[in-house]
């Protein structure tokens, strides 16, 4: 009788915000395909550790599973991630999961990532139109336009690339790649572009751009692949325009 | 004066849309929702949103829109609902324009439409292959403006619990639990909306998110919401098979000219263009869902005899294909480990979508007065199957008109009095309890093996094909499970994001709406859209040209079924064929 194959992960466990943290290890089937959500329901099913203790299940956040959503961003063996789309058979064992430290851990792997939520309030980050109802027809785009705003739309502020940047954290007040980025959208929006000063304004305050270090972590770690490193070095030159204009209209 | 005080429950596409409108008539709202709204189910529609735009030279018109909505839908959905719908659909595509959403466009700077299925003019906007994603962010973007001007209060990881009615047995309030702190907490409000998605999850695998579990509908059910045409469930066609979910694969890949094939006699068959020549590969989904069901179960020609076909795009140029389907090929590359612009993809059909849902009128109400429903979990719209790209239109739409409709509530004498502190407490401690219970289950059952009974379960009797018999047994097993549901034990004693017990209550939720679904299909002795019984394939108007609608008996846990006319006044009834064209006007 051959044993079934197993994967082995060690993960790193908090039972509370303030707790220790500790981990636990376990063996999940094997199955081709599998990937760390899949993983994780399986231990759901039989809360077991490696050493044959009963345990709880592992908390951690997920919705679409097709990484659209963002929801299920975690470090997977040392790197930021969606672990819906880690497929075990890519990477070696074993897989440690730990949870995104750059945010405050709720429980397990569950993250509390409410400031970049927040951060989009402070970039202004929509279209002010005068409301739902009939107005005018939107103008026409310039369709290459259009494909960069659709590229930079993709963020599903899953916050990878704030775990990455070595200037988000505890030592800055920077908001990090991705609310930053957001700001550039609007602004090549034809109507968002009314509001392009309010937010390059905002982008001049503390923890706005020039909080940037420019060490490119974040275009790497992107799970959309959004070239962010690109859109902040346009922005910046936005910003410092805009910081020369303002002295000039003094 | 009063303050519009209104409770929107899921913040998708229909919750956000109901939102804005409320804060634009100067309402306020308390915004309820198991995860960030951003995150919400909607962001997984891909192909596009349907709306007449007519800017391709066909002549296309809303009322051809209508004409396909209904002929699609095998003549069971709401004419006036559905009429409503499609003459909208262009404003609201203006507005989503003017909102910033970055539609794909053509060379002259206009919004690109494309085919989709059971259509023959080109009607599909779109944003590449993430329609969804961008719709709703746009509305997301909108509610935050809304949220700074403190119109909005957003309750994100709190899970609803159940309605609270006042002694006239209006709709008053909710009861929910934040999902960290555990803790549960009665809310106040004028009128209530319930706009919580699907039920895919009771069906296990599907291309829904975790969070559609179908849960608060089930929850305001047992509470005397009616649930309209809950046998109508859609398949997919074209989804990559998975093990934790079945991954969606866009229509677009139809629409942009993707073609279903498999082997045949060692040769290729597209067995869509031979069995349907006036639609081809476009033909509408439970048409499609059928015929690759049948070329693989009956006639057992699946890839190597598996259950799978190709859906195959490498015959047209790659600089295309990452123009138009761009996000979803990098998925399917990402999964499956094969570049759909180089081999053809294995794909089969999948849980998808629900045409069923809360009953509600033209104007969203439930038969509880002050409960509105909208989106996917309501059951207007679709009939017995719904079009692709109408789903993101009708989320919306549908929104537009609950939102108002809540103002409209609040601002009635109708709704009678507030709900008292009494009340409010009496509910909370009700839900407490019921918590407290959970989390000392002790039994021997794992709630997540128990799901995974459950979904099998479903996927074998309530989806393709559908046998009384089988159906007779299923709802026997149903109340197996019901049954062992007492006998969980919960692992997590804890009260702090407490994931496992919450689990358990939605758990008993599902249960018993897979029941609805169950018995409801068990009842109706017909074929129609999505829903087909071998042993009555025909449709049959005489009997069945109405809405089933289901109703909890408190005794029994079981539904009771009943049929209820409806308005099909617009557009006379006529065989739905897709071999040939498909005629009327």
């Amino acid at each position: 009788m051959s044993e079934q194959k197993t994967v082995h992960f060690i993960i790193e466990r908090q039972d509370s915000p303030d707790s220790k943290p500790y981990t636990e290890e376990f063996l999940v089937p094997y199955r081709p395909a599998l990937n760390v959500v899949a993983a994780l329901m399986e231990i759901q099913k039989k809360p077991v550790t490696k050493d044959g203790k009963k345990t709880t299940p592992v908390v951690w956040e997920c919705n679409c599973l097709e990484k659209v959503c963002g929801a299920c961003m975690m470090v997977i063996n040392g790197k930021a991630r969606q672990a819906c789309a880690t497929l075990v058979d890519q990477i070696p064992q074993p897989i440690r999961l730990a949870p995104a430290r750059t945010f405050p851990v709720i429980r397990d792997l569950q993250i509390d990532r409410s400031v970049m939520f927040e951060s989009l309030k402070r970039i202004q980050g929509w279209v002010e139109i005068d409301g739902s109802w009939e107005v005018n027809t939107a103008p026409i785009q310039n369709p290459y336009t259009a494909a960069t705003a659709y590229e930079i739309s993709h963020c599903m502020t899953c916050g990878c690339c704030l775990e990455a940047c070595p200037n988000v954290g505890p030592q800055s007040d920077f908001i990090g790649p991705a609310p930053t980025v957001q700001a550039y959208l609007f602004n090549l929006n034809p109507l968002g572009k009314f509001d392009k000063e309010k937010r390059l304004n905002a982008l001049m305050e503390k923890g706005g751009i020039t909080s940037c270090g420019n060490s490119q972590n974040c275009v790497e770690v992107c799970p959309k692949d959004i070239k962010l490193t690109t859109y902040l070095a346009q922005l910046n030159r936005d910003v410092n325009k805009q910081a020369l204009k303002n002295i000039f209209n003094k | 004066m009063s303050k519009k005080n209104i409770i929107v429950v899921g913040g998708g596409l229909s919750g956000l849309m109901a939102a804005i409108k409320i804060c634009e008539a100067g309402g306020e709202l308390k915004l309820f929702s198991y995860c960030p709204v951003k995150r919400s189910h909607s962001l997984c529609a891909q192909g596009g949103i349907n709306a007449c735009m007519n800017t391709k030279g066909q002549n296309d018109t809303t009322w051809e829109h209508f004409d396909d909505t209904v002929y699609g839908g095998d003549f069971l959905a709401d004419q006036t609902a559905v009429k409503g719908m499609c003459e909208t659909a262009p404003k609201l595509i203006k507005m989503f324009d003017r909102m910033g959403v970055p539609f794909t466009r053509t060379a002259e700077g206009v919004l690109d439409l494309r085919n989709f299925g059971g259509q023959k003019n080109k009607r599909t906007v779109f944003a590449g292959s993430t329609t969804g994603q961008q719709l709703l962010y746009a509305l997301d973007e909108q509610v935050r403006k809304w949220e700074v001007k403190g119109k909005v209060k957003k309750y994100e990881f709190w899970e609803f619990i159940k309605i609270i009615k006042n002694d006239k047995n209006v709709c008053r309030g909710i009861v929910a639990q934040n999902m960290n702190s555990m803790e549960i907490e009665a809310f106040s409000a004028d009128a209530v909306i319930l706009a919580t998605g699907g039920p895919g999850v009771i069906f296990g695998r599907c291309t829904a998110s975790t969070i559609c579990n179908g849960s608060a509908v089930s929850a305001v059910y047992q509470q005397g919401a009616e649930i309209g045409n809950s046998e109508f469930i859609q398949i997919h066609p074209t989804a990559i098979p998975g093990s934790d979910k079945n991954r969606l694969m866009s229509e677009a890949c139809r629409g942009e000219g993707g073609r279903v094939w498999t082997y045949k006699d060692g040769k290729p068959w597209y067995f869509l263009e031979t069995m349907y020549p006036a639609y081809g590969n476009l033909v509408p989904r439970d048409i499609a869902a059928r015929a690759i069901y049948d070329v693989c179960v009956n006639q057992g020609l699946g890839i190597n005899g598996e259950n799978r076909v190709y859906l195959d795009l490498s015959h047209i140029p790659a600089e295309y294909l990452e123009r138009k389907l761009g996000g979803i090929l990098e998925m399917y590359s990402e999964f499956v480990g094969d570049d759909p612009r180089k081999v053809p993809m294995q794909i089969y059909p999948s849980v998808h979508y629900s045409m069923g849902g809360i009953w509600v009128d033209t104007k969203h109400n439930t038969n509880i007065p002050a409960l509105l429903a909208s989106g996917e979990c309501d059951y207007q719209y679709h009939g017995a199957n719904r079009l692709g790209a109408n789903s993101l239109l009708s989320a919306a739409y549908s929104g537009t008109i609950s939102g108002p409709e809540a103002i409209r509530w609040s601002e009635s004498d109708e709704i009678g009095d507030e709900l008292t502190d009494v009340q409010l407490a009496a509910a909370k401690q009700a839900c407490v309890d019921d918590f407290e219970s959970i989390i000392s289950m002790n039994g021997i059952e794992n709630a997540h093996e128990l799901h995974h009974e459950l979904g099998d379960l479903m996927n074998k009797y309530c989806t393709i094909v559908r046998v009384n018999k089988e159906l007779d047994y299923c709802m026997d097993e149903l109340k197996k499970i019901l049954a062992r549901w007492n006998d969980i034990g919960v692992s997590d004693k804890g009260h702090w994001a407490n994931q496992e017990a919450m689990f358990v209550r939605q758990l008993r939720n599902m249960i018993l709406y897979a029941m609805v679904i169950c018995k409801a299909a068990r009842m109706r002795d017909e074929s129609r859209g999505a829903h087909y019984k071998p042993e009555f394939p025909d449709r049959n108007d005489e009997k069945f040209l109405k809405t089933t609608i289901a109703s909890y008996n408190t005794e029994t846990h079981e539904p009771e079924i009943s049929y209820r006319d409806f308005d099909h006044s617009l557009i006379k009834p006529r065989p739905r064929r897709y071999d040939v064209a498909k005629g009327g006007k």
